[in-house]
């Protein structure tokens, strides 16, 4: 298997009037091509700043990106337009991402049109014809605007302009997370269906702990801008090492009455992380807070095969 | 026996908007006792925030209408009662909690004279004790009674929906309505929120109406369900029997449609198709579009309500035929 997408320690920083704000503070980690990495972590955390970051819609204030084994993280302006057609992104609100004065049609063929793939208008359209095929919307909608989709019609479209130009990586951000449950097992089989057919790379970011599991195949827990926990996505639903991987996981409500769990209750809440003091960034919430915690930063550590965690009481706290 | 708190009768709800009818609720009926806590599970559209506006008579009218029915609370037809009874009783006896709680808190108030207020608006005490009052209130959802004077947007998301708790629960109303009350929160935050709404629900003997579209979050609060599909509550009884033994093919595509943590599944069964339009609902049954076991005569006509288990309600055709040994 080769890596598509490496990224070393990287870094987005704010500045905001009240300080800088590390919105992402030196993730680290290996995505294979065809696999699924899923992110996840609370409102706020940088899910989506990482994933705008690494597909260059936003400069990076430190760290590296590799793309196919090339140093991309600062590409010049002809590399630029090369990479835009190899990392696409799908937004949670497709309302608010589809142009709402194009017709469904026109919004895929978009992407054709600026990177002038097909010398004729007749080609052009025989592909978005194609496109709306594979992602299941009918030929009836090529002519209807996106209010006048419902959302899971507009999340095909959305999935279908990230398609045009056949890109190698997709950075999914809530793909799913304003549909209804019906609808979005629609479109998770869909997304599945189209990485096997296409051989597609995805980063999935939600919050949702089901949904992240059933279609990663690695996971990255953050929480405020650091990365917290990676693992292969089975092993980190068997073991948890980060308590707050820990208070995370048992707080999702399971649809059984079979298991009945009580929740972790964690004091408090994310808070911004505007100048974070050196330390762990969970520790005023963490039940297993020590004064070592706050006295360094804790890296990464491979606590059991490729299962790796941040956490200066991972060790103790899991007996290993 | 349990005490009857709220009686719905074949309510049916309205919209009547450029000559077009939206049939929002269609003909449903419930029952919630003192202290149960019933969910109303379904997708968005289904009507669910529909019936619960109508439970208070707050629905926006025009262009919302209330066709059919009677709510009765407390031995009283709400839809019969003066304005100014119906006043009286929202805040007092019942309360509500929206899904976003910026549209029930008003930015220019601390959050503290917001409780207060409440308070005196619907008991008579002083301002000295209201205040006392709302600083309790305050610390009961887990805010310490000093930040009794900041104002809603110096607090986190899951702070300013505690504080909705809590100005919905100042006057110990009897039924509490809550609208995805924790849709908007991080899981972790959600389980503070609904640990506590649990809490103060349970040393109050409070009945609560639950909104959701969260199985997961029924599962862990409700004693009863009711799955709402259309403007139609297609299935409904108690948590153990939706959940060990749903039987409308809605309710149980529901649950093949969710990603489960402790199950390995490698594709999800979606349920094909969407609901339909409510101006121009079918003249059968309301799911045959994207049923897996409709027949021919779930096309002609609706299904009637059948008990398949005492307190276990089922519309459909399909429910009939397992009971006879199909
Ligand atoms: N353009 C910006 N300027 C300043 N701060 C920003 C900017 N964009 C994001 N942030 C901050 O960076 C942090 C991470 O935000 P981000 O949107 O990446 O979080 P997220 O994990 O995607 O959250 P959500 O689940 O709510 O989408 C937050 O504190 C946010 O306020
Ligand atoms: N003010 C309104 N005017 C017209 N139609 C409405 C209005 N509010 C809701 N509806 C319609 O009524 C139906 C039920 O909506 P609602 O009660 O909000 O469902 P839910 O809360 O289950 O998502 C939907 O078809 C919706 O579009
Ligand atoms: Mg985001
Ligand atoms: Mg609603």
């Amino acid at each position: 298997m080769s890596v598509l997408l490496e990224v070393q320690n990287l870094k987005k920083y704010f500045n905001t009037p009240k300080g800088v704000l590390h919105a992402v503070d030196g993730v680290s980690f290996k995505l294979e091509r065809g696999k699924t990495l899923g992110i996840v972590g609370e409102s706020g955390c940088g899910k989506s700043t990482l994933g705008r970051t690494i597909i260059h819609l936003l400069d990076s204030t430190e760290g590296k990106i590799l793309f196919e084994g090339k140093d991309i993280t600062h590409p010049t302006k002809k590399e630029l337009k090369i990479l835009r057609r190899e990392m696409q992104m799908i937004f949670q609100d497709p309302y608010s991402s589809l142009n709402p004065r194009m017709t469904v049609e026109r919004i895929i063929a978009e992407p054709l049109l600026i990177y002038k793939q097909y010398d004729s208008k007749e080609e052009t359209y025989k592909r978005v014809r194609e496109l709306m095929d594979i992602v299941g919307i009918s030929p009836r909608f090529a002519d209807s605007y996106p209010h006048e989709l419902d959302g899971g019609r507009r999340q095909r479209v959305g999935i279908a302009r990230a398609l045009a130009l056949e890109p190698k990586l997709i950075v999914c951000d809530e793909p799913v997370s304003a549909l209804d449950v019906s609808i979005q097992a629609q479109i998770l089989n869909l997304m599945q269906d189209l990485q096997e057919e296409f051989g597609l790379t995805y980063i999935f970011i939600t919050h949702d702990m089901s949904v992240v599991k059933h279609i990663s195949d690695n996971i990255l827990v953050m929480y405020m801008g650091i990365p917290f926990e990676f693992a292969e996505s089975k092993e980190l639903f068997k073991k948890h090492y980060h308590p707050y991987t820990k208070a995370l996981l048992s707080a999702v409500p399971i649809p059984s009455i079979k298991y009945k769990k009580k929740p972790i209750l964690i004091k408090g809440e994310i808070s911004s992380p505007i100048n974070p003091q050196p330390g762990c960034r969970f520790a005023l919430r963490c039940p297993y807070k020590q004064d070592v915690c706050l006295q360094q930063d804790n890296p990464l550590v491979e606590l059991s095969p490729n299962h790796f965690v941040s956490c200066a009481r991972a060790r103790e706290v899991n007996d290993v | 026996m349990k005490e009857k708190l709220l009686e719905i009768n074949n309510l049916t709800v309205h919209y009547v908007v450029e000559n077009e009818v939206v049939q929002a609720v269609n003909n449903v009926s419930i029952t919630l006792n003192r202290g149960e806590t019933l969910g109303l599970v379904g997708e968005t559209g289904a009507g669910k925030t529909t019936l619960a506006l109508s439970i208070l008579r707050l629905l926006p009218d025009p262009p919302g209408r209330i066709a059919d029915g009677e709510i009765i609370f407390n031995g009283k037809d709400l839809l019969k009662c003066s304005d100014k009874e119906m006043r009286k009783i929202r805040g007092e006896k019942i309360s509500m909690i929206f899904q976003d709680p910026m549209t029930s808190l008003n930015p220019v108030l601390t959050v503290g004279e917001q409780i207060s207020e409440m308070i005196r608006l619907h008991r008579k005490v002083s301002r000295t004790e209201s205040t006392r009052l709302a600083v309790e209130a305050l610390e009961s959802v887990g805010i310490p009674g000093e930040r009794y004077l900041e104002y809603p947007h110096q607090f986190s998301g899951g702070m300013k929906q505690r504080v909705v708790i809590a100005i919905a629960l100042a006057c110990n109303p009897e039924l509490l309505i809550a609208d995805e009350p924790t849709t908007a929160l991080d899981v972790t935050i959600q389980a503070q929120v609904l640990n506590l709404m649990m809490n103060l629900k349970k040393e109050k003997n409070t009945s609560l109406i639950l909104i959701t579209h969260d199985l997961g979050v029924v599962a862990e609060t409700c004693d009863k369900v009711a799955i709402v599909y259309a403007g139609e509550i297609v299935e409904y009884g108690t948590l153990e029997h939706i959940f060990n033994n749903p039987s409308h093919p809605y309710t149980v595509g529901l649950f093949g449609c969710i990603p489960n943590l402790y199950q390995d599944v490698k594709r999800l069964k979606p349920i094909p198709g969407m609901m339909p339009n409510p101006t121009d609902l079918p003249v059968g049954c309301n799911f045959f579009e994207r049923c897996s076991s409709r027949m021919d005569c779930c096309k002609e006509k609706k299904p009637a309500t059948i008990e398949v288990e005492p307190g276990h309600l089922v519309k459909c055709f399909m429910a009939g035929e397992e009971l006879t040994g199909r």
